[in-house]
């Protein structure tokens, strides 16, 4: 009888070195890979990034390091988040524009993140959607892939159009909105709008913000 | 042992026991991501990955790891191949990951990779598990691309758009459009034209099955290992 603990108690330990050791393999295996694309990824979505600022503004408008150039702000009541990056654009030294990224919008079913770009003389130089809930087929017109509803912006801003005309065509405005949706693009025009009134009475100081570097020095 | 019967294998992964027509298995990433024919057929690809890879390694090592912790053994060698090809598509297929999102790490999850551990590959030599998985693995593929395609011909009038994701620059041309005007079936977009759909393909599986299973009977009367056919009216 007294050999039959112990060799209950082996086959158990058995099992459980079997099972570590497959524990390590795997680890090992994750490890690895991890290791091996590691920096391949983190590689993607700087130029993901990259190619999504781009789009919004053009390479050869600035020539600073646009990813390395940014502000975290919160102004919740004018962008509809705690948290925007501030991405600026500067050509020999000077502010040409700015990104901001993510702009909420309200969407027809949650939230639409906006990147929008912002010109230092207050026109928008650009709008693109990041992530958004709408109906397929309906709301998500919105993104650049399906239609180019959202370029109509580009250019636009605060009395262009004039005040009054700042809506949806439905509502009597200058922008068009889909068929079978309105909600979404007057959510995502009124978020737009929203940036630019506040970049007229706050935002625009902070294109005066020294670049990373120079703070230093000081 | 017995000689091992590669015909069957094959067959019964693409056809008879296909794991999307017959066992039914792995339908949440198979509802979620088939709104494209390249995003079926790219986690239909990275499933047989997983497979072929959980396949090897558990034929491997069948004759070593005793029953009591052989499921652990499993789940633990097939979280860590979900992880490296969750890594790997990531670096290498940045777009397609973005894409298919959570429904890659989620192939974990995909009772066939378990299911074919378990019921075939633990029993049974290297070769005979590698065709296995290779024959369910691109049977569940095959239904995954097929609709995608049609999810994506009737619901967006395109096929094969976003090749480039998977190809390269030069599958861009690949893209088949039905023109800007054509306005699509919402409905085979949204998630019940997958369930419609995939209803569809089984339907026409076993519909396939049983016009073979007539014809054979027919010239070979004497022959009664089918079940009689039940009537239809």
């Amino acid at each position: 009888m007294a050999s039959r603990l112990p060799a209950a108690l082996r086959s158990a330990l058995i099992a459980a070195a079997v099972l570590g050791l497959f524990a390590v393999l795997g680890s090992l295996l994750v490890g690895f890979s991890y290791q091996a694309t590691a920096e391949r990824i983190q590689q993607n979505e700087r130029e993901i990034l990259l190619a999504q600022l781009n789009a919004i503004l053009p390479e050869n408008e600035y020539d600073n390091d646009l990813l390395q150039d940014t502000l975290d702000i919160s102004a919740p009541q004018a962008l509809g988040t705690e948290h925007t990056r501030v991405y600026l654009a500067r050509h020999d030294g000077k502010p040409v524009a700015m990104i901001l990224s993510p702009v909420i919008a309200q969407g027809y079913s949650g939230d639409i993140a906006l990147t929008l770009g912002i010109r230092n003389d207050g026109s928008l130089a650009g709008a693109r959607v990041l992530n958004h809930k709408e109906t397929p087929g309906l709301g998500d017109k919105i993104e650049v892939e399906r239609s180019s509803w959202i370029l109509g912006f580009t250019g636009r801003r605060l009395g262009d159009p004039p005040e009054s005309r700042w809506k949806v065509k439905r509502d009597g405005g200058a922008f068009d909105q889909f068929t079978g949706a309105t909600i979404t693009p007057r959510g995502v025009m009124r978020a737009i709008r929203q940036a630019l009134l506040w970049y007229r009475d706050r935002g625009h100081r902070l294109l005066e913000t020294e670049t990373m570097e120079e703070a230093h020095h000081d | 042992m017995t000689e091992v019967d590669y015909r069957k294998i094959t067959l019964d992964g693409l056809w008879h026991n296909n794991q999307a027509l017959v066992a039914l298995l792995g339908l949440c990433p198979l509802m979620a991501v088939t709104n494209s024919t390249i995003n079926g057929l790219t986690l239909g690809l990275a499933t047989t990955a997983v497979l072929l890879l959980s396949n090897l390694s558990v034929s491997t090592i069948r004759h070593w790891v005793r029953a009591e912790i052989r499921l652990p053994v499993f789940v633990l060698l097939i979280a860590s191949f979900v992880t490296a090809t969750e890594l790997v598509m990531n670096a290498w297929f940045h777009e397609l990951y973005k894409i298919l999102g959570i429904f890659v790490p989620l192939i974990v999850t995909n009772c066939t990779i378990i299911g074919r551990a378990e019921a075939f590959a633990s029993r049974n030599p290297v070769p005979a598990a590698i065709t296995d998985a290779l024959a369910m693995g691109l049977g569940f593929t095959a239904v995954l691309t097929l609709l995608g395609a049609l999810r994506e011909l009737i619901g967006q009038g395109t096929l094969l758009s976003g090749a480039h994701l998977l190809f390269g620059e030069a599958a861009r041309a690949w893209e088949f459009s039905a023109g800007n005007d054509f306005q699509g079936l919402l409905l085979a977009i949204l998630p019940p034209g997958a369930f419609i759909g995939l209803g569809l393909l089984v339907a026409l599986k076993n519909m396939i099955d049983k016009g073979v299973d007539m014809r054979a009977h027919r010239a070979e009367p004497s022959h009664c290992r089918t079940p009689p056919v039940i009537s239809h009216s």
